[in-house]
C-alpha cells in the first residue's frame, strides 16, 4: 500500500462516511425505536437529546457525497445511477424526519403525524443505506465510464441482510445514545432495548462476516490467505472483546460506557468492509486510483480539508459540549 | 410519462426540486442577518423589543432552515443519480467548490445552530451573538461557493480537458472567479435580503393593520421598509449590470430573454409584452418600445443587435419561458422599488405606520421576493440552455443512464413528498407569523433548558469527550 493522494482521499472520505454513520446513526436509531416510546413525555425528551446537533450530524453525509464527487467523480457517477432507488428512498425518509423534529413542536393535533414520519423516514433512510452498502459490496455491472445495469439490481437477499443489518445497528446506537442522556424510566427501557439490540447486532455482524467471502473469491482471499489473516484475524477477535466488555458496562449499568463500546462496534464492522474493499471504490471494477480526480483538484481540496476538518471536530465538540449532560423531562429545548 | 424521455424527466425533476429548495436558502441568508443585527441591537441598546423580534424571527428561521437542509440534500446527491455523465466529466471543478462550501459554511451554520437556538441560557449573551454571526456568516460563503460553481456552468474559465474528457482545472483562482460569478453572487445576495426585508415588511404590516401601536411590528415594519427602500433601486442597478456581463458571456440568453428573434442593424426595440412563437420565428401581439433595446444593453440607441436568425437552431434556449420569467422578475422587481419610494414617502410625512394603504401594499408584497427569486433562476437556467457547461457540455449528453419510468417514479415520489412537507411547512409558518410578536416573546426553547441537577461541568466530562472521539 503506497501513500498517494488518492489512498490519502479514500481514507478522508471513508472517515466522513464513518463520521456520518455513528453521528446521524444514534440519531436515526432514535427514529427506529420511536415506535417502542409511545409516551408524548418520552418522545419530547428523546427528540431533545438532539434537537440541537442533528442539523451538524446529518452535514457529514453531504460531505460524503460531495467529497466523493470532488475526489472520486467517475465512482460517484458510476455508483448513484446504480443506487438510484436506495438513493431517492433514503433521501425521502431523511426529509421527513428532518422537518419532523420541528413540525411536531408546531401543532398539536397533527404531532402523532409527524412522530409517524420521525419514525417512518427514520426507517426508510436506514434501510436504504444498509440496502445500498450491501449493493456495493455485491459490485454492481460497469461499462466504460458509466453504470450498465437495470435500476434494481441492487435487489438480492445479501443487500436485504445487510440493510436489517444496519437497522439494528443503528438501533443499538439510538438505544445506548438514550442510556448516556437520559434518566429514570426511559434510561431503564433503553438498557432493557440494548440487550436485545446488541445480540441481534451481533448475529448481524456474524451473517454479513460470513457471506461477504462467499460473494466472491477476491473477498475470500483477502481475509483468508496467508499473510493477510494475520492482520485480519484481530478485527474478529477485536469484535469479541468489545463485546465482552459492552456486555459487561451492561450489566452493571455504567451510563456512559455503553454508547462508545458501541461506536467501537461500528468501528471495527466498518475496518472489516474497508479491509474487503480496498482498494475498489466500485468493488471488482474501479478502483480509487481510475477513479480519483486529477492531482490538481485532490491537492486543492487536500488544503482545505487538513485545515477546516479539525477547526470543523472542534467546534463541533463544543456544541455537544454546551449540550452536555442528561435531559431531563420540562427541561427541554423546545 | 406525458411521453417525456429520461432526460425530459431529469430536468423536471432538477427544476422542480430546484425551485421549491431555493427559496429557503434565500430566507436563510436574509433572515441570518436580520437576527444578527437584531441581537446586537438589542445587546447595543437593551430595548426588549428586540429580544422579542429575535425570538419571533428565530422560531421562523428553525423552521426554514430545517427545510433548506433537507431539501438541499436532495440537490447534492442529485448530481450523480441523475447527472452521472456531468458529474463525472465536470466534478474534478464543480465538486471541489461544492466541497468547500460544505467544509466552510455548512458545518459551521450547523454547529452553531444548535447554540442559536437553543443555547441563549446556557452560554450567555455574549458567545450566543458569536453563534449567530457563524450562522449568518456561515449563509454568506454558502451562497459564495454555491454561486461560484453555478457561475462556472455559466461562465466557464481556468480549465482544460483531460484525456478522459473531463474538465480539470488549469487556474482554480480562474475557476473561482469566472467572469459571471461576481454579478451573480451580489444579485443573489441582494435578492435574498430584499426577500427577507419583504416578508419581514409584510408581517409587520398585516399586524399594523390590525393595531397601529404594537411595538414589533412598528420596529420591524420600519426596519423592513429601510431595507426595501435602499436596496430595491440597488438590486436595479445590480440586475443591470449583470444583465450587460451576460450580454457579454451568454449573448444567446439575452436573445431569449428579449424575444429578440431578428437582428436589429440600426437599434433593437424593447418588447414589453407579447407572445414568442419559436416556429414562426417572432413576437406575437408585441407591444414594444422601439430602440429600447439596444439603449439599455448597449446604451446607445442606434446600436445594431444580433437575434436568434444567427444562432443554429438546435442551440435556441427555450424562448417563451425565458422571456417570461425574465418579465416576472423585473416587473416585481419594479413593485420592490414602489413600495420603497411609497414608505419613504409616507415616512418623510410621519404616517409610515398609519398609512393603510401603504400596509396592504406591504402585506400583499410578502411573497414578492420569492417569486422573483424563482422568477430569477428560471431566467438563468432555462436561458443557458441547452448546455449543462455553457457552450460545451449538452444537457442531454449530461444525464443518467436511467430508464424514463425510474425517473418518472422518482419525480413523482419528489411532487407527493413536497406538496405534503411544504403545505405543512408553510401552514406552520403562517401560523407563527400570525401572531403578533409578544412582550417576553420565548424562543425555540418555550421551556427553558436550565441546568439539570447534579450536572456539573466535571460530571460533563466524560459524555463530551465520547462525542469527540466519535466525531
Amino acid at each position: 500500500m503506497t501513500i498517494d493522494l488518492a489512498t490519502i482521499w479514500a481514507f478522508i472520505i471513508a472517515f466522513a462516511v464513518f463520521v456520518y454513520v455513528v453521528m446521524d446513526g444514534f440519531d436515526l436509531g432514535l427514529g427506529i425505536l420511536f415506535p417502542l416510546f409511545p409516551a408524548k413525555q418520552d418522545r419530547d425528551i428523546i427528540t431533545n437529546t438532539v434537537a440541537p446537533v442533528w442539523d451538524g450530524n446529518e452535514t457529514w453525509l453531504v460531505l460524503g457525497g460531495g467529497g466523493l464527487m470532488a475526489a472520486f467523480p467517475l465512482a460517484y457517477a458510476v455508483l448513484l445511477p446504480a443506487l438510484y432507488p436506495l438513493i431517492i428512498a433514503m433521501l425521502i425518509g431523511l426529509i421527513f424526519r428532518g422537518v419532523a423534529f420541528e413540525f411536531r413542536w408546531r401543532t398539536t393535533a397533527e404531532r402523532n403525524r409527524w412522530d409517524i414520519a420521525f419514525a417512518g423516514g427514520s426507517w426508510l433512510a436506514a434501510l436504504s443505506q444498509g440496502i445500498a452498502l450491501g449493493a456495493i459490496l455485491q459490485g454492481v455491472h460497469v461499462e466504460g465510464r458509466q453504470y450498465a445495469g437495470g435500476w434494481l439490481d441492487w435487489l438480492t437477499p445479501f443487500s436485504l441482510l445487510t440493510g436489517v443489518s444496519l437497522v439494528a445497528g443503528y438501533a443499538l446506537l439510538g438505544a445506548t445514545w438514550l442510556i448516556l442522556k437520559t434518566a429514570g424510566g426511559l434510561r431503564d427501557r433503553a438498557y432493557h432495548l440494548s440487550w436485545y439490540l446488541l445480540f441481534v447486532m451481533l448475529a448481524a455482524i456474524a451473517a454479513v462476516s460470513i457471506a461477504t467471502p462467499l460473494l466472491t473469491i477476491h473477498y475470500a482471499q483477502r481475509w483468508f490467505t496467508w499473510p493477510n489473516i494475520v492482520l485480519t484475524a484481530p478485527v474478529p477477535v477485536a469484535v469479541a472483546a468489545v463485546t465482552v466488555l459492552l456486555l459487561k458496562n451492561l450489566a452493571e449499568k455504567r451510563d456512559s460506557w455503553p454508547f462508545p463500546l458501541t461506536l467501537a462496534l461500528f468501528l471495527l464492522s466498518y475496518a472489516g468492509l474497508g479491509i474487503s474493499m480496498y482498494p475498489y471504490i466500485v468493488p471488482q471494477s474501479i478502483t480509487i486510483w481510475q477513479a480519483a480526480a486529477p492531482a490538481s483538484s485532490q491537492l486543492f481540496m487536500l488544503v482545505g480539508v487538513g485545515v477546516l476538518i479539525p477547526l470543523i471536530l472542534i467546534y463541533t465538540g463544543w456544541a455537544y459540549w454546551v449540550f452536555r449532560g442528561k435531559v431531563q423531562p420540562g427541561s427541554g429545548y423546545h | 410519462m406525458f411521453g417525456w424521455d429520461a432526460v425530459d424527466l431529469a430536468r423536471a425533476q432538477f427544476a422542480f426540486t430546484m425551485a421549491f429548495h431555493i427559496v429557503f436558502p434565500a430566507l436563510s441568508i436574509g433572515l441570518a442577518s436580520y437576527l444578527a443585527v437584531l441581537e446586537a441591537l438589542w445587546l447595543a441598546t437593551g430595548r426588549e423589543v428586540f429580544i422579542n423580534l429575535f425570538n419571533y424571527w428565530l422560531k421562523i428561521f428553525a423552521i426554514g432552515f430545517g427545510m433548506g437542509v433537507v431539501s438541499g440534500i436532495v440537490m447534492a446527491y442529485q448530481f450523480g443519480t441523475n447527472w452521472s455523465v456531468f458529474a463525472d466529466k465536470a466534478g474534478p471543478v464543480i465538486g471541489p467548490l461544492m466541497a468547500y462550501e460544505v467544509m466552510t459554511a455548512f458545518f459551521l451554520e450547523a454547529g452553531f445552530l444548535g447554540v442559536m437556538l437553543f443555547g441563549l441560557k446556557r452560554v450567555g449573551p455574549r458567545l450566543h451573538f458569536l453563534a449567530t454571526l457563524m450562522v449568518a456568516i456561515g449563509t454568506l460563503i454558502s451562497a459564495f461557493w454555491i454561486l461560484s460553481a453555478n457561475s462556472w456552468m455559466q461562465t466557464p474559465a481556468g480549465y482544460a480537458v483531460n484525456a478522459d474528457g473531463q474538465f480539470v482545472a488549469a487556474d482554480w483562482l480562474k475557476v473561482i472567479f469566472n467572469p459571471s460569478f461576481p454579478y451573480r453572487l451580489v444579485h443573489m445576495v441582494l435578492a435574498a435580503y430584499l426577500t427577507t426585508a419583504l416578508l419581514v415588511g409584510s408581517v409587520g404590516a398585516f399586524h399594523l393593520l390590525r393595531d397601529q401601536h404594537l411595538a414589533g411590528p412598528r420596529v420591524m415594519f420600519s426596519m423592513a421598509m429601510w431595507m426595501a427602500t435602499i436596496v430595491a433601486p440597488i438590486q436595479i442597478l445590480a440586475g443591470d449590470q449583470h444583465g450587460l456581463n451576460t450580454l457579454e458571456h451568454q449573448p444567446v440568453k439575452i436573445m431569449a430573454m428579449e424575444g429578440h428573434f431578428e437582428s436589429h442593424k440600426d437599434g433593437a426595440p424593447l418588447f414589453l409584452f407579447g407572445l414568442p412563437d419559436e416556429a414562426a420565428g417572432k413576437v406575437k401581439y408585441a407591444i414594444d418600445i422601439p430602440k429600447l433595446g439596444s439603449l439599455i444593453l448597449e446604451h446607445s440607441p442606434d446600436a445594431p443587435m444580433d437575434g436568434l436568425d444567427t444562432v443554429p437552431r438546435e442551440n435556441w434556449p427555450p424562448v417563451p419561458i425565458t422571456f417570461w420569467a425574465f418579465r416576472i422578475m423585473v416587473g416585481l422587481g419594479f413593485l420592490m422599488f414602489a413600495l420603497g419610494l411609497f414608505s419613504l414617502w409616507e415616512r418623510w410625512r410621519g404616517r409610515l405606520f398609519q398609512t393603510r394603504l401603504l400596509h396592504i401594499f406591504a402585506m400583499l408584497m410578502g411573497p414578492a421576493g420569492f417569486i422573483a427569486v424563482i422568477a430569477g433562476w428560471v431566467t438563468t437556467e432555462t436561458g443557458r440552455q441547452p448546455f449543462t457547461v455553457y457552450g460545451l457540455l449538452r444537457t442531454g449528453d449530461s444525464a443518467s443512464p436511467l430508464a424514463a419510468p425510474a425517473v418518472g417514479a422518482s419525480l413523482t415520489a419528489f411532487v407527493i413528498v413536497y406538496f405534503v412537507v411544504y403545505a405543512a411547512g408553510i401552514l406552520y409558518l403562517l401560523r407563527l407569523m400570525a401572531q403578533p410578536p409578544h412582550p417576553g416573546e420565548a424562543g425555540p426553547s418555550s421551556v427553558s433548558p436550565t441546568r439539570a441537577a447534579g450536572i456539573t461541568p466535571a460530571a460533563g466530562v466524560p459524555q463530551a469527550t465520547y462525542n469527540e472521539a466519535g466525531a
